[in-house]
């Protein structure tokens, strides 16, 4: 089933608060090797200014990978996710995820094209606090493959 | 400005390590059963490790954990690792395109597994260390 523009700035409601654990940041930047202190200690992120551990840059896509299923499982939509390649993806931050936030995602569709028999889906995940304070933006493209 | 190039080795058990950490248990992650099937060469990364690796980096030319402001990449080849002991390695690269007044520094970043480039478009935009 053909994606089409009509899908372009459909919204979804906000995901259930995602709680972020000290120790999910520590297994997040251990399985990635990252040995900074400001991962792992909270008196050194508090140093940075910081309440509690950081999360390294790409950590927000252990939430934002989770809250883009209701678009991959949109039946409206119709993804074939079996035939689902990671595109792109970026991230822009008004400030580092740190333990004790308590993040919901907001979903949307930002573009759909298709090329070359491919098609290609933009979500835009906007992550904020429970109490609004918006925190990051993550963009991921998806690219379905045409049939073989 | 080039910046110093930094290398990873990534191995089958990091591979299995961050599908644990990252929630994402694709199976053309860790079984090579199952990508060969849909027409991989063989396990490959996940295109978020590949990015976790830039992201370290990123942090190391920055000089702080905490410097990343946009990070952006496109994944256009898999990184293979092979299974055994040595696995395979990315190397990653990057040259300051631009310093702000706003106190922000751009970096074109590239990353290459066995001298062939497995991102592109990939750019970082870091707090400019005072």
């Amino acid at each position: 089933m053909p994606l089409d523009q009509s899908f372009v700035g459909r919204a979804y409601p906000p995901t259930a608060p995602y709680q972020v654990g000290r120790e999910k940041i520590r297994e997040f930047a251990s399985a990635i090797g990252a040995t900074d202190p400001a991962y792992h200690d909270p008196e050194a992120a508090r140093a940075l200014g910081h309440p509690d551990v950081v999360a390294p840059p790409t950590f927000a896509i252990v939430l934002t990978m989770a809250a883009n299923q209701q678009m991959v499982e949109d039946p409206e939509l119709g993804i074939d996710y079996s035939r689902v390649v990671h595109g792109d993806q970026r991230f822009a931050y008004t400030r580092p995820v740190v333990a004790g936030d308590e993040l919901v995602c907001v979903n949307a569709i930002e573009d759909v094209t298709s090329r070359g028999g491919h098609e290609f889906v933009t979500t835009r995940t906007e992550v904020h606090t429970t109490a609004g304070e918006p925190v990051v933006t993550a963009w991921m493209k998806l690219v379905v493959r045409g049939e073989d | 400005m080039e910046l110093p190039t930094q290398t990873f080795q990534v191995t089958r058990a990091d591979l299995i390590r961050y599908a644990g950490a990252s929630g994402d248990f694709n199976p053309i992650h860790w079984s090579d059963r199952f990508a060969t099937k849909v027409g991989l060469p063989g396990v490959i990364a996940h295109g978020m490790f590949t990015m976790a690796l830039v992201g370290r980096a990123v942090t190391a030319w920055a000089g702080s954990p905490d410097a990343v402001v946009d990070f952006g990449v496109r994944f256009t080849r898999p990184v293979v690792v092979p299974d055994d002991d040595a696995g395979t390695e990315v190397v990653v690269s990057a040259v300051v395109r631009e310093v702000t007044e706003e106190g922000l520094t751009r970096l074109d970043v590239t990353a290459t597994c066995l001298g062939e480039k497995v991102l592109s478009q990939a750019r970082a935009t870091v707090r400019t260390r005072a």
